[in-house]
């Protein structure tokens, strides 16, 4: 991790000085990156993620319209280095409300979580990479021992089963080196209140796994510990979430990324798989379901539409969606007592991907 | 009302039955009305003579005598430094209605010689007190009256005079009346109308105190005065029956072609020729002998007739651009201001001038709306705005769009001034002016020639202000761009930007080093 951290103050000072000679040179300063437009993003089917395509675009301070955010850009700069050199993290809010110190105001949040996308996109590395992390949390439990890397907390260890309810997914733990651990499965859960069961069912321990809970659409900071804990650990990852569009949409993104994302890479987990709930299941299982909506229908026809879910078992449930018009949560299990999902369903789903 | 009527009471009678009409509706109305007639009068006396006036109100309550809450019996006395009456013609003049100067055709500012003797009747109606008149032409003495005036028979009643010794050769009236009257209620119109009177007055200084003792000051700024009028012979377009009879009476002329060349403006021998024998009259026809018939026929073929020549201008008195302007600057400090004065042109046989101003932004305030300030002969017209033709032309007829403003955002004021011997009044209250159409499509043209200076103006102001802006952008940033990126490359010396900052104006060249320098 404090390599990498490394590299980032480098690539931030070598802007600074792009930026300062340019001034030195008499020379209004600019900054060229790849542009972030819809039409150029593309759907990488080799790193099975979306990426951005050639075009480039410059932000040019002798133009009106880019002096501000040009301005912004070179401030979060400087203060994502200060943020790296002191060891210190900031969240997409904090940023909004310091740039008002700066007199560099932004007008609204979603300004300024454009300006940090715009220095990840120019300098290739995600917010968190300059400790910036989102309000959102998710949770990690499980037989995982890491060692902190964040000031104060640096060198210390502890196990991820130390606290009943999971551990938060903070800066601290996201920047934390991976030491050791006997689980064999890494087990994504959409919903808390399946989290908390699969913990006081001690489910981690039948299924021998590390238990993620993504709280909905999972925070990069979560998507990124995933990858990590699949490509570090080896550790097969298994997603499972509600029998909806919405939900099969949450194992998609931390498989192959979101477009939104398409300037980043090592947000994806291509090897992650979804294990359920699928909308075979709510027919296999008699599972309560409702009727999908309006808006259900209308997600479910453009992600039938959408490259990632091209083939496979996307195209498959798609069709089963379409077909039964209904829809599940994970919760639905209970119908058939508390432990029916971690008696009977899991480990025969987990049994089922094995073979995948 | 028919003419017989007319003459069977005297004309005081009628005014006293019909009060109304001249302006004393209401105790409030009735003091505004005095205030200003007199002023109009002390202004006219002033400036017909060429004097800068000078003119003193002071209104005083009379304590003990409050009728009701508001209504009060005040003091009200107004001082010029005009011409001056003789002394014979005090009386007359103060104490009878259709008396004075004014019977004639040329620009003033009252035009029935009835404001004034109307104040002094209301006065006398709501109060029983005489009208003190104190005045002198300048010569050894100065003269006090009191008088009433005797409204049955349309007579002055001398109660008192009084001669002084007139040793500093002061020159000027003083008029001191009581009316009933209700001040509190009429202070904001008076303030305006002193305000406005002011405006198209710049030579003028306005000294008024009121009931409570406070002063306000209106000083000049100027003592150019514009050219006064000079009388005029009604216009053969502008005569009516009644007045060519009058006429008739008193002409020494034996033949119609003298009589045609006499009364009438601008009618030459040759134009009287072609008249006549438009008219199929003949020249050598005695005036005394023409029947009422021939009269009203006469007066038929004046209107129809087209080949007089127009009204000259020589008679009217208009403020003249400069002073127009610099009224306006003096009571509203605009931004900007933008004058005009149209060429003479004539309505029913009435020449007159339109004077037109616009002015935006300074000391004009936002409204939400036009500002609309009207002015006929030198007086402000204060009520019915929305019935004067000024009013139809700047909301009717002019979109403003087309001229950049913003009618509900912007603080613009309009300006019109009407000169004529005949001010198409709608009542003899004298304040809202009919839409002639003559008069109309003059405001029109010259308001939008001034709308066109405002919106051009605009067009720079904006243009500059948006450089500015785009100025202030770049000073803005351009400094944080240096120091932020001097930390983050870990430098000690912040670049200068200056050089850079040269770069990015485009005119204006000078405004970025003065505020660079603040």
């Amino acid at each position: 991790m404090k390599a990498k951290k490394s590299e980032v103050l480098k690539t931030l000072q070598n802007l600074g000085k792009t930026i300062y000679g340019q001034l030195l040179a008499g020379e209004f300063p600019w900054v060229e990156m790849p542009s972030r437009s819809t039409r150029n993003i593309r759907y990488d089917r080799e790193l099975r993620q979306y990426v951005l395509g050639d075009k480039r675009i410059r932000r040019v301070s002798r133009n009106i319209r880019h002096i501000r955010p040009f301005t912004q850009l070179i401030w979060l700069a400087d203060v994502a280095h200060q943020l790296i050199e002191m060891g210190k993290t900031s969240t997409l809010r904090d940023i909004y409300y310091m740039a008002q110190a700066y007199d560099v105001d932004f007008s609204d949040q979603s300004e300024s979580d454009d300006i940090i996308t715009d220095l990840e996109t120019l300098i290739s590395y995600a917010r968190e990479d300059f400790n910036i992390f989102p309000e959102e949390r998710s949770a990690i439990y499980g037989d995982l021992t890491i060692e902190y890397t964040v000031p104060r907390y640096e060198g210390k260890r502890i196990n991820l089963t130390i606290h009943p309810d999971g551990v938060m997914i903070g800066p601290a733990l996201a920047t934390s080196d991976f030491i050791d651990t006997s689980a064999d499965i890494v087990l994504c859960i959409e919903k808390g209140a399946m989290f908390t069961r699969l913990i006081e069912e001690e489910a981690y321990k039948k299924f021998n796994a590390i238990l993620i809970h993504t709280a909905g659409q999972p925070p990069r900071a979560t998507r990124h510990l995933i990858r990590r804990l699949n490509e570090e650990l080896n550790l097969p990852v298994y997603i499972f979430c509600d029998a909806d569009p919405w939900g099969m949409h949450i194992a998609q993104v931390i498989i192959s990324g979101s477009a939104n994302a398409a300037h980043l890479k090592e947000l994806t987990t291509p090897d992650a798989k979804w294990a359920g709930v699928w909308a075979s299941d709510i027919i296999e299982f008699k599972l309560p379901s409702e009727r999908l909506n309006e808006l259900d229908l209308k997600r479910l026809k453009e992600l039938e539409r959408d490259p990632r879910y091209a083939e496979g078992i996307w195209q498959r449930e798609i069709h089963v969606f379409n077909r039964i018009q209904k829809k599940a949560e994970q919760e639905a299990f209970s119908r058939y007592g508390l432990t029916k999902i971690v008696d009977d369903y899991l480990p025969k789903r987990l049994d089922e991907m094995k073979s995948y | 009302m028919s003419r017989e009527v007319f003459y069977e009471i005297s004309p005081a009678d009628f005014f006293y039955r019909n009060k109304d009409i001249a302006g004393f509706s209401n105790p409030a109305r009735a003091i505004y009305s005095t205030i200003r007639e007199l002023i109009e009068n002390s202004l006219d006396a002033s400036e017909l003579y060429g004097y800068p006036p000078d003119i003193y109100v002071r209104v005083t309550a009379d304590s003990g005598l409050s009728t009701t809450e508001n209504i009060n019996v005040y003091t009200i006395r107004v001082g010029d430094n005009g011409s001056g009456v003789p002394a014979r013609h005090i009386p007359s003049a103060f104490g009878q209605v259709f008396y004075g100067s004014k019977y004639k055709l040329r620009q003033s500012r009252g035009t029935f010689g009835l404001g004034g003797t109307m104040a002094i009747l209301y006065g006398q109606i709501t109060t029983n007190s005489p009208v003190k008149v104190i005045s002198s032409t300048g010569d050894r003495a100065i003269h006090e009256y009191e008088l009433m005036i005797d409204i049955q028979r349309n007579r002055p009643i001398v109660l008192k005079h009084k001669s002084y010794k007139n040793e500093d050769g002061w020159h000027g009236t003083v008029i001191e009346v009581k009316i009933e009257g209700d001040y509190p209620r009429a202070m904001p119109k008076i303030i305006e109308y002193l305000k406005q009177t002011a405006i198209v007055a710049p030579y003028a200084n306005l000294t008024f105190v009121d009931p409570k003792g406070r002063l306000y000051r209106f000083e000049r700024v100027t003592e150019e005065m514009p050219k006064p009028p000079t009388e005029t012979k009604p216009h053969p377009y502008g005569s009516d029956v009644e007045s060519i009879k009058r006429m008739i009476a008193v002409t020494p002329c034996k033949d119609m072609l003298s009589f045609m060349t006499t009364h009438f403006h601008k009618v030459g021998r040759i134009t009287a020729e072609k008249f006549l024998a438009f008219a199929g009259i003949s020249p050598k026809k005695r005036p005394k002998s023409l029947t009422n018939n021939d009269i009203v026929e006469l007066v038929k073929a004046m209107k129809e007739y087209d080949g007089f020549r127009s009204p000259s201008a020589d008679c009217l008195s208009p403020l003249g651009e400069n002073l127009l302007k610099a009224g306006i600057l003096k009571e509203l400090n605009p931004e900007f201001v933008s004058v005009r004065q149209r060429s003479p042109s004539v309505y029913s046989g009435y020449p007159f001038i339109v004077e037109v101003a616009i002015a935006y932004g300074g000391g004009i305030p936002k409204t939400g709306d036009i500002l609309l300030y009207r002015f006929a002969n030198r007086i402000p017209l204060l009520y019915d705005e929305a019935s004067d033709v000024s009013w139809k032309v700047v909301h009717q007829l002019i979109n403003w769009k087309h001229y950049n403003v913003d009618v509900q955002t912007m603080p613009i004021a309009v300006f019109t001034h009407i000169c004529s011997t005949k001010i198409p009044y709608r009542s003899v209250g004298k304040e809202f002016i009919a839409d002639i159409p003559e008069i109309e499509r003059e405001i029109l043209a010259g308001l939008r020639d001034v709308a066109r200076e405002l919106s051009s103006y605009l067009t720079r102001r904006r243009a500059i202000e948006m450089e500015k802006k785009r100025i202030d952008v770049f000073e803005r940033f351009l400094p944080k761009i240096a120091k932020f990126s001097t930390e983050l490359a870990k430098e000690k010396q912040v670049p200068d930007v200056k050089p850079l900052l040269k770069k990015v104006v485009k005119y204006g060249a000078e405004e970025i080093d003065e505020s660079q320098e603040k």
